[in-house]
């Protein structure tokens, strides 16, 4: 085991490496537990293998069944056991397999892991972390392809975020495990195998915090704001490339911070660019589409010039995959909606 | 069709009843109440008229009980219903929003309470008053959930008592990870060859109720601690109704007996006689602490109340029910016990009933002097990091109240 560890400390401190996003949270993880060894991680099969998506790969062997427990197919034994832990002193780190198994688990998050740090006045912190696999677009059967983040953003007392790259990956995961808040953590499954250089020595930036990904060009009338997280960041960063071709200047903005959201950097892209599009999987009423649309015209009102325009999930359950493509927001449908924004 | 205790598997070549074969509503009822002292594996050690009855499994855990202690647990049980009383009247007044009423139930609690040791952890409902004071919590301190101020004020890591649950169920998940962690920190175990637990294992104790045992989270938590051995007490106070609902909307077979479907003891005790609450509660903790996994306790007792002061139970049960119980009365059999072996006199009584009053008082005058919390609270410690967001609301709303104030000294 130290051999792995030191190994593994010497890789981390090498500076630049392409890693996946799911190897960015595997090493992540493996730090985090490094640096704290009450950082344990409970789910259902993540420890001898390694998670169904190999998150998780290899922790067990390194640092044994009792900092990576198998847990029982329980998932509201997973968030209340990691609470009781966590009273305990413990880091916990709860793996949901899929996004659409994590309602089992609900009630314990709303009325235990939300309302811990309230109710006892702060004497009583929570640091768990959940990680959520979550959205489409892996041709999956029912259940498996969800984005039910904005259930959990609704809820005070939980942080949520989302990563959409390997460095976030790798950072927010350590930020997240560091936090004394409990942190829903989306990871975006389809995009696990995306590749980034990720310099593991830069500072990070911070958990709560959106960040302007892509600056368009100013000086140009064609522009406008694409804000998205998660998955869809991907989708927007190509269709940014692709507006470039036709003379449209499009700023992108990754959210990351979900709730409490960060908008600052939203506000200052908008009123430079007097338009946005919000790009999420998710569908889109009562959602974060609809919260950053509401803040954004209340911040922002005398410079739009143009309706906050949403490329989302329908208002639907997630379809049979064979639909999917249709389903999901995608480079077409993107650049459809700026091209209305423009048409103002 | 044989009673849910006898079931066994089927003959070879039977076929399923052609007729409904379950159980009939008096098996079940038979099956759960037995008789209304409990049954037959009812453990008792002081009868309703305060005789003692020998256990040769369960007297070796209170050979140190002699009239002293007796008198303690006495004096415990009065205080907290004295107390509970005043709860009761501080609602009807007006200075309560609710009160959870605890009468019947005060062998159960302070048997169980006083049987951990303080590196014990409880996770409690929301009935457990007279488990926060076995925990040494002052009872003041529990008063702001009920006039709705706080949710609670007492030190919940230095008492080890976790805030009260109040969704059903919720706590024992929360407990069987507590307990996770005493064993993985070496907390458990480490007893001597000859089996006395080392001082520094600890074990949890969970507190819930008959209805809280159809929840999904109390399954759970009796899988979770059984397949990870953790040391945890699921102190079940079976005290008959789940607001209206009787135990056998919850069970076909006695609760106690489920424990053996997860693989570990459970065993059914005199909720009523705090002495065996005391003594098995004991022995469960010791099992616990010994590293041999988790153990249930059903308390065989009534909730003599009604389910809250917002509660009516002449709706739904009848009043000789309550005259069966009253006669197996907590107190009454200590004080039965005490006084006919000499182990206490009158002057005692009178001496605790005294102070009984005294600390009933002292929680009104607290109660009704407890100032209402000012309005910025809400906003206070939803996060530990805090959120500029949030912030930016309370100061907005802050703003909006101030304005009344400038402007009601305009006029």
């Amino acid at each position: 085991m130290t051999a792995t560890m030191s190994r593994n400390a010497e890789q981390t401190s090498q500076g630049t490496q392409t890693l996946t996003i799911a190897k960015g949270l595997n090493l992540g993880l493996r730090a985090a537990m490094e640096a704290d060894n009450k950082v344990i991680l409970l789910g259902e099969d993540i420890g001898r293998l390694g998670g169904v998506f190999r998150i998780t790969d290899s922790l067990q062997k390194d640092f044994g069944e009792e900092r990576v427990l198998d847990t029982p197919l329980s998932e509201s034994g997973i968030i209340g056991a990691a609470i009781g832990l966590a009273v305990r002193g413990y880091r916990p780190v709860c793996e949901i397999q899929f996004d659409g198994f994590i309602f089992p688990g609900f009630d314990q998050i709303i009325s235990q892991l939300a309302k811990l740090h309230y109710r006892s006045e702060g004497r009583i912190p929570v640091p768990v972390v959940v990680r959520v696999p979550y959205g489409g677009g892996i041709g999956a059967v029912e259940h498996h392809s969800e984005s039910p983040e904005s259930l959990f953003c609704h809820i005070a007392g939980l942080k949520v975020v989302s990563c959409s790259n390997a460095t976030d990956a790798y950072w927010m995961m350590q930020q997240a495990i560091a936090s004394d808040d409990p942190v829903l953590f989306f990871e975006p499954k389809r995009r696990y195998w995306e590749k980034a250089d990720v310099d593991m020595t830069a500072e990070p930036a911070p958990l709560m915090a959106s960040r302007l990904v892509r600056r368009g060009d100013q000086d140009t009338a064609n522009r406008a704001t694409l804000v998205s997280y998660g998955p869809q960041m991907r989708t927007c960063l190509d269709a940014a490339t692709a507006a470039a071709e036709d003379g449209v200047s499009l700023d992108v903005i990754d959210l990351r911070s979900l709730s409490p959201l960060n908008l600052e950097p939203v506000f200052e892209s908008v009123r430079r660019t007097g338009r946005l599009v919000m790009v999420t999987e998710a569908p889109s009423e009562s959602s974060i589409s609809s919260e950053v649309a509401a803040r954004v015209q209340q911040e922002c009102f005398y410079s739009l010039e143009a309706p906050v325009h949403r490329v989302t999930g329908f208002d639907t359950p997630y379809p049979p995959a064979k639909l999917e493509e249709y389903y999901l927001p995608d480079l077409d449908r993107v650049l459809y909606a700026v091209d209305q924004t423009l048409a103002y | 069709m044989s009673s849910p205790e006898t079931w066994t598997h089927p003959e070879p070549g039977a076929v399923p009843a052609a007729t409904a074969a379950q159980p009939t509503p008096e098996q079940v009822i038979a099956g759960l109440r037995a008789t209304t002292e409990g049954g037959t594996e009812l453990t008792q050690l002081l009868t309703p008229e305060g005789e003692r009855v020998a256990s040769p499994i369960f007297d070796g855990f209170v050979s140190d009980i002699g009239a002293e202690q007796l008198r303690g647990l006495y004096r415990d049980m009065v205080l907290v219903r004295r107390a509970d009383r005043e709860g009761n009247a501080l609602q009807r007044q007006g200075q309560l929003g609710i009160w959870v009423p605890l009468l019947g139930q005060e062998a159960a609690q302070i048997g169980s309470g006083r049987a951990l040791r303080p590196t014990d952890m409880a996770f409690p409902s929301y009935r457990e008053h007279g488990v926060a004071w076995a925990r040494g919590v002052d009872l003041k301190d529990i008063l702001g959930i009920f006039r709705c101020t706080d949710q609670g004020s007492w030190d919940f890591q230095g008492s080890r008592l976790h805030p009260y649950t109040i969704v059903i169920g919720n706590q024992v998940v929360n407990a069987v990870g507590y307990a996770m962690g005493q064993k993985f920190d070496g907390k458990v175990g480490n007893a001597s060859d000859e089996g006395k637990a080392a001082d520094s294992d600890e074990a949890t104790i969970t507190y819930f109720g008959d209805g809280a045992t159809s929840q999904g989270d109390v399954h759970e938590g009796f899988v979770w601690s059984s397949v990870y051995d953790a040391p945890v007490v699921f102190f079940c106070q079976n005290n008959q109704w789940a607001i209206s609902e009787p135990t056998e909307r919850q069970s076909r077979l006695p609760l106690y007996q489920r424990a053996r479907g997860y693989g570990f003891p459970g065993v059914r005790v005199d909720g009523n006689d705090v002495l065996a609450c005391l003594a098995v509660t004991r022995w469960a903790l010791h099992t616990c602490r010994n590293g041999n996994g988790p153990v249930l306790i059903e308390a065989f007792t009534y909730r003599m109340g009604a389910h809250t002061t917002s509660d009516d139970p002449t709706r739904y049960r009848l009043s000789e029910e309550l005259e069966v119980w009253r006669l197996k009365d907590p107190i009454e059999r200590v004080r039965a016990h005490l006084t006919r072996t000499d182990g206490a006199d009158q002057e005692f009584f009178d001496a605790v009933d005294a102070e009984a009053d005294e600390f009933a008082a002292e929680l009104r005058d607290f109660c009704v002097n407890m100032p209402d919390p000012p309005p910025e609270r809400i906003f206070s410690n939803v996060y530990a990091d805090p959120s500029p967001a949030l912030d930016a609301q309370r100061d907005s709303y802050l703003s909006y109240l101030a304005g009344f104030e400038s402007t009601a000294g305009e006029g």
